[in-house]
């Protein structure tokens, strides 16, 4: 692998651009892998690079039906934060981001980390009680979260909405000084490169059709280019996991919804931090094109079909509008959909399901990106030695029979 | 924006309708009598089908289920009924 740096950029200037080299291997399936990863999105592609990595597998493939980074990884809005409430979400998410900072450098990638911090800002006494609740939660908790007053949050936000007739005058909020934004697609790119370079197959535009189960265990997949064999295998296929696993007969807790995300006509800096207002659930940070990139609650037409509809348009886009209205004056450039993969709690399902040598890594729900380090290592953990890593047992699917669920949307109060 | 009718008051907009619950489930009785794994199954368990599906729907403004045959990709509708017993 060519090293990426300073000096490989000036080089390849000064010979016109033309030594570079694609960044992975296009690679054609082989018949049999001690792993195969179903899914080839960021926790796919980070699952196989910390199998290399962390526990030196290398006959390992990633099997992805579309391109890389094509669902979920390359349709989100790129946010990064771990301000959660139950000890073990938290546990889980900033083992993420404690990875995502350190992640360019690991993968000799510029995955654009920007710690910008972000506010989670409330508009009544009421929210501003659950605010410091979950500020509390997070400095027990050991990760970076302060209760922010009105003047400082207002400072943060200067534009929004400070008006006498202002709907939901922001008295304040939860500020998180780590969280931030990354450059989705070059965290895919960067697992992909990566993980090539340690010997990984990256197979695109290969679909798996079934799981290859024999004697009660799983011991490869059925895909369109063929029978592939492996000593285990783990899904990490968003809201496509829980159809390969019905196979094993194992049903599990996920619903799938569209979730929408917009994206404005690019302008001057105006917004440098992520904001989310829980008046209107609508969060919103500035891209650096300058773009206004902002989402907010799903649509609430159960759906396997990756496009939004116009009424949570509506509402997310007149939520943005409530809160900056000086936003008015800018044209809608884009907006789309993915499916998303939402459990009951809000909380992924990571773990062993249906049949032995058979993991998933599903359930991030609207969530995922800012989780796929963290989604990774765990997933190869389970993949490499079988049993759980102590931040993922808390996740296992055994917590719905158990009724010990790890409930966020309750906890944190906060979108997913 | 999706037209759903509702087999009580016709055609409304989207914006009136909940998703409640994929057809076909039955709470396990009697209580006493039901394990751990079939209640959560009960609970949580979801077949969340691509294609073709069969759900209970509530029309919040008249507050009547009933069930939906769609397509949970093409967000077709294919028919609408009330719940079996239920005269519309």
């Amino acid at each position: 692998m060519k090293r990426y740096s300073a000096l490989t950029l000036g080089i390849e200037g000064l010979r016109r651009h033309r030594g570079w080299r694609p960044a992975w291997r296009k690679a054609t399936p082989q018949h049999e892998y001690d792993a195969i990863v179903v899914g080839g999105g960021g926790h796919g592609l980070a699952t196989a690079y910390y199998l290399a990595k962390n526990h030196g597998m290398k006959r390992v493939a990633v099997l992805e039906k579309g391109w890389i980074g094509g669902g979920n990884t390359g349709r989100n809005t790129t946010v990064i934060r771990s301000n959660y409430f139950h000890p073990e979400s938290v546990a889980l998410y900033d083992l993420a981001l404690r990875l995502y900072e350190g992640l360019s450098k690991a993968l000799n990638y510029n995955v654009m980390l920007s710690q910008r911090g972000m506010l989670i800002a409330a508009h009544t006494p009421m929210q501003m009680e659950i605010c410091t609740r979950i500020a509390n939660a997070m400095q027990l908790n050991g990760v970076d979260g302060a209760l922010m007053g009105r003047d400082e949050a207002l400072a943060r936000v200067p534009l929004v909405n400070q008006s006498d007739t202002a709907r939901y005058r922001c008295q304040g909020g939860i500020w998180q000084g780590r969280a931030g934004v990354a450059r989705h697609d070059a965290v895919a790119w960067g697992y992909a490169r990566a993980a090539s370079d340690m010997g990984v197959d990256i197979v695109e535009n290969c679909s798996v059709r079934a799981l290859l189960i024999e004697n009660g265990a799983c011991v490869g997949v059925e895909t369109d280019q063929g029978t592939i064999r492996a000593g285990c295998v783990g899904l990490a296929a968003a809201g496509a996991t829980p159809g390969l696993a019905a196979q094993t007969g194992a049903v599990l807790p996920i619903h799938t919804y569209a979730l929408q995300a917009f994206v404005s006509e690019p302008v001057k800096p105006c917004l440098d931090t992520v904001l989310l207002y829980l008046g209107t659930g609508t969060y919103v940070s500035q891209s650096d094109k300058g773009e206004l990139v902002f989402g907010g609650a799903l649509d609430r037409v159960p759906t396997h079909g990756q496009r939004g509809n116009l009424p949570t348009q509506e509402v997310v886009t007149s939520g943005l509008l409530e809160m900056f209205p000086a936003f008015a004056q800018l044209r809608l450039l884009r907006q789309w959909a993915g499916v998303v993969d939402v459990v009951p709690d809000s909380s992924p399902v990571i773990g062993p399901v249906g049949v032995p040598g058979l993991f998933v890594n599903c359930g991030w729900g609207t969530g995922g990106f800012k989780a796929i380090p963290a989604g990774g290592w765990l997933l190869a953990h389970l993949l490499a030695t079988g049993g759980h890593h102590e931040i993922s047992a808390p996740f296992d699917l055994s917590r719905f029979a158990a009724g010990r669920l790890i409930d966020e949307a309750a906890g944190s109060g906060i979108a997913h | 924006m999706q037209i759903f009718t509702c087999p009580f008051c016709g055609p409304r907009d989207e914006r009136e309708f909940h998703f409640a619950v994929e057809a076909g489930k039955r709470r396990p009785e009697p209580a006493a009598g039901v394990s751990d794994a079939a209640w959560a199954d009960y609970l949580y368990a979801v077949e969340a089908p691509k294609g073709a599906a069969r759900e209970v729907w509530l029309h919040l403004t008249c507050g009547e289920y009933f069930l939906m045959t769609r397509n949970t990709v093409t967000r077709d509708v294919v028919g609408v009924e009330a719940l079996p017993g239920r005269q519309t």
